[in-house]
């Protein structure tokens, strides 16, 4: 199996063999993060633009660490400081920056289908970091590498997924990917925050937390955005908090050893509780060091650098 | 592929000779079309007037093309004043003839909105000014189609405007509804109305559906137009006003009116072309120019849509020609404006379903001419003796290749560019002269 995109833009057109490479590439690569020297000369040369239209510390500070491991010159591009705000389109700046020899830009962006957009313009290679309510293909990548780093293997196992899916670009990226990979796959959620035809995506639906951790061999917490308070989606913070936020004794329903999954930034109190959140079962902050390692494996891949 | 102006073809008598003329409910089969000073004199075969040995008889030869009516659009966004980048009179004008249209009705959605009778009287006149397809213009429902006063509907139908609409900001309000389709009554001119409840839209720009859930998109539900129609066909009743319906796009829209027709309601409806051609897979790759409101919709709307066609559930097909830029349609796919170049590709997605069977010929070109004109009131759509020489010539069978490159309207945007199509418009008269001239 060789790699032979131009862009990483789904999961949804990903097939299982490439997950798998990408994977495996990233497993080799997780050793560079453990050195006294946290880097290699893969990339070097290689100029990597973060261009990423809305506020992103983590995602962006991952990719940032993971072309710098990699030895890539990185350029941050973010909308307030640049020329969007004169009315400049997506097109017009990512064509700018690619004629500045950009090898690989990282994209974040509001709408969906932005990176798919845009990498029909460029020759550059094109990462998608988030496109509206669409994909985060690479937060998939990284939480299917926790998920096999603790449980060996997807294929099997009950994964439920918790929260604003309707709005969730990383729910559609990991239904996608562990879908492909072979686990059942539950979501769970006030109606109001599932999309019509969600079982078109191959996956079952509920509607009662506790009822959808029945057997769950995973729980992946989606962070509630406050801003959908307005739109009639849910009554209030403290009813939802009420309803589906992940404590102990919820916690207790899943199978004893449970792992406990966030995308971040953590609403305590909210999704899920302070204890869950500091347990032995949250594996959070793996999370957030195996993406510096999956988005490495990713760029080493695109850059062609086999 | 000349638009020739009307001084080089001032033609007192021409005769359209060897074609088959479809003149919806009068005529079908071969005859020939005798036209003086503008009027049809005559259709016949063989005519009754002897034309062989006059020299200043222009003939034209139709042989084994199809000569109907010019074909008549009630929906149709020209976008001038105010958007002259994206169209103008003239280009849309231009884009009509070169489709067949010879008389095209204009929204109300210009800037400034068509809300009172100087703009009419501009749009009136451009029209005149580029001298190819009449122009009626629509006027606003309310003031600034901000849907809270009236518009002042005498004066817009005094200066000449055929209907009032106030188009994509349908007027939300059921009570201003009712009073603008009450008021309305005392000049005798259609309502019309885009149905959609804003709220149930939400910024939504695709249908919602197994496509919108896959790509993450916002999604515009079939209720978002049914909860309308449906509010509409109460007010009809309330009212005995008739509200026209424009594009409906969902299965549950056309039983609505179905039903409603059966009760005797006084409503009518319209389809567009692209409604009954494609559906919600064309948004498949983020492709802005399928991005139409109402959206494109399942194959389960688009089989009821013909079977309303079929039935009579729908009235007429219209283009809702609304040309946008390509640096507008080059945006992301949710920043971009919904629509589509609707006159040039109308009539032969129209032939396609003759070609598929599911309406006759003469079925396709009432729905073009004969029933939008009559909807509207307007003394065009037939070939009868004294009527207005507006006079379309197609080839059924000919194949093209839909390139957007080639139309003659200023805007590009159309899902339907490099689609192989069957049936070519080679003459376009209006008032006997000829607007378009594609041989």
């Amino acid at each position: 199996m060789t790699w032979t995109r131009k862009d990483l833009l789904t999961i949804s057109e990903l097939s299982v063999e490439e997950i798998e490479l990408i994977l495996t590439t990233a497993e080799s690569l997780k050793e560079v993060g453990g050195r006294d020297i946290k880097k290699v000369p893969a990339l070097r040369g290689k100029t990597v633009v973060n261009l990423f239209f809305e506020p992103s510390t983590r995602t962006r500070t991952s990719f940032e660490l993971a072309a710098k491991r990699l030895s890539a010159d990185v350029i941050n591009f973010s909308p307030s400081t640049s020329s969007v705000v004169k009315g400049e389109t997506l097109i017009d700046t990512a064509r700018n920056i690619e004629s500045m020899q950009a090898d690989i830009i990282v994209l974040r962006h509001s709408s969906p289908g932005a990176a798919d957009h845009l990498a029909r313009f460029v020759h550059s290679s094109v990462i998608n970091a988030g496109d509206g309510w669409h994909e985060h293909p690479t937060q998939a990548l990284l939480d299917v590498f926790t998920i096999k780093e603790k449980k060996k293997q997807i294929k099997g196992l009950t994964i439920v997924i918790v929260g604003d899916v309707a709005h969730s670009r990383v729910a559609r990226s990991n239904i996608a990917a562990l879908t492909k990979l072979g686990a059942e796959v539950r979501v769970v959620a006030p109606p109001t925050m599932l999309p019509l035809f969600l079982e078109s995506l191959g996956v079952k639906v509920f509607y009662q937390f506790e009822k959808a951790l029945d057997g769950a061999d995973v729980v992946m917490m989606l962070r509630l955005q406050r801003e959908r308070l307005g739109r009639a989606l849910l009554p209030s913070t403290r009813e939802y908090a009420k309803l589906f936020c992940l404590n102990s004794e919820r916690l207790k329903l899943a199978k004893p050893e449970a792992i406990v999954m966030h995308p971040g930034p953590l609403n305590r109190g909210v999704e899920i509780s302070p204890t869950v959140a500091d347990s032995s079962a949250a594996v959070i902050l793996d999370q957030v060091t195996n993406g510096v390692s999956v988005r490495m494996a990713l760029m080493y891949l695109l850059s062609g650098a086999t | 592929m000349n638009h020739v102006s009307s001084k080089q073809t001032e033609m007192h008598t021409v005769c359209i000779q060897g074609g088959i003329v479809i003149d919806p409910g009068q005529v079908n089969g071969r005859a020939d079309v005798l036209i003086q000073h503008g009027k049809i004199v005559e259709v016949g075969y063989p005519l009754k007037q002897s034309i062989n040995k006059d020299p200043s008889v222009t003939i034209i030869d139709a042989s084994g093309w199809i000569v109907a009516p010019g074909l008549v659009d009630l929906h149709c966004h020209l976008r001038e004043p105010g958007f002259e980048y994206k169209e103008t009179i003239q280009t849309g004008s231009a884009s009509a003839v070169a489709g067949g249209f010879t008389s095209i009705c204009a929204m109300p959605n210009t800037q400034p909105v068509n809300d009172n009778a100087a703009i009419t009287q501009f749009m009136l006149t451009k029209g005149k000014e580029a001298g190819m397809a009449r122009v009626f213009p629509i006027g606003a429902i309310t003031k600034n189609s901000d849907g809270e006063e009236l518009a002042n509907i005498g004066e817009l139908v005094g200066a000449g405007c055929v209907a009032i609409s106030d188009d994509g900001r349908p007027v939300m309000n059921s009570l201003v509804m009712r009073r603008a389709l009450e008021y309305a009554k005392a000049f005798g001119v259609p309502v019309v109305d885009h149905c959609e409840d804003l709220h149930l839209t939400d910024g939504g720009c695709m249908n919602e559906g197994v496509v919108s859930t896959e790509l993450g998109m916002p999604g515009i539900p079939d209720a978002s137009e049914e909860v309308m129609v449906a509010r509409n066909l109460a007010l009809a009743d309330l009212t005995g006003v008739c509200v026209h319906l424009a594009h409906l796009s969902t299965a549950r829209s056309v039983e609505l009116v179905r039903h409603a027709k059966a009760q005797g309601l006084p409503v009518s409806a319209e389809v567009c072309p692209h409604h009954f051609s494609i559906t919600e897979e064309a948004v498949r790759g983020y492709q802005a120019n399928a991005k139409m409101n109402p959206p494109l919709r399942t194959d389960e709307d688009m089989q009821a849509l013909r079977q309303g066609l079929i039935d009579g559930t729908i009235d007429v097909i219209a283009t809702d020609h609304a040309p946008h830029a390509l640096q507008e349609k080059q945006l992301e796919f949710d920043a971009a404006p919904f629509g589509i170049v609707g006159f040039e590709t109308a009539l032969a997605l129209t032939l396609g379903l003759v070609q598929e069977g599911v309406l006759s010929l003469e079925q396709a070109l009432d729905k073009l001419t004969r029933a939008p004109a009559q909807l509207f009131h307007l003394p065009v759509g037939t070939l009868s003796p004294g009527s207005l020489a507006d006079v379309v010539i197609f080839d059924a069978e000919e194949e093209w290749v839909i390139d957007p490159e080639q139309f003659q309207s200023k805007s590009r945007n159309t899902p339907f560019g490099g689609m192989t199509v069957k049936g070519k418009v080679k003459m376009t008269f209006v008032e006997g002269h000829v607007v378009y001239d594609g041989r």
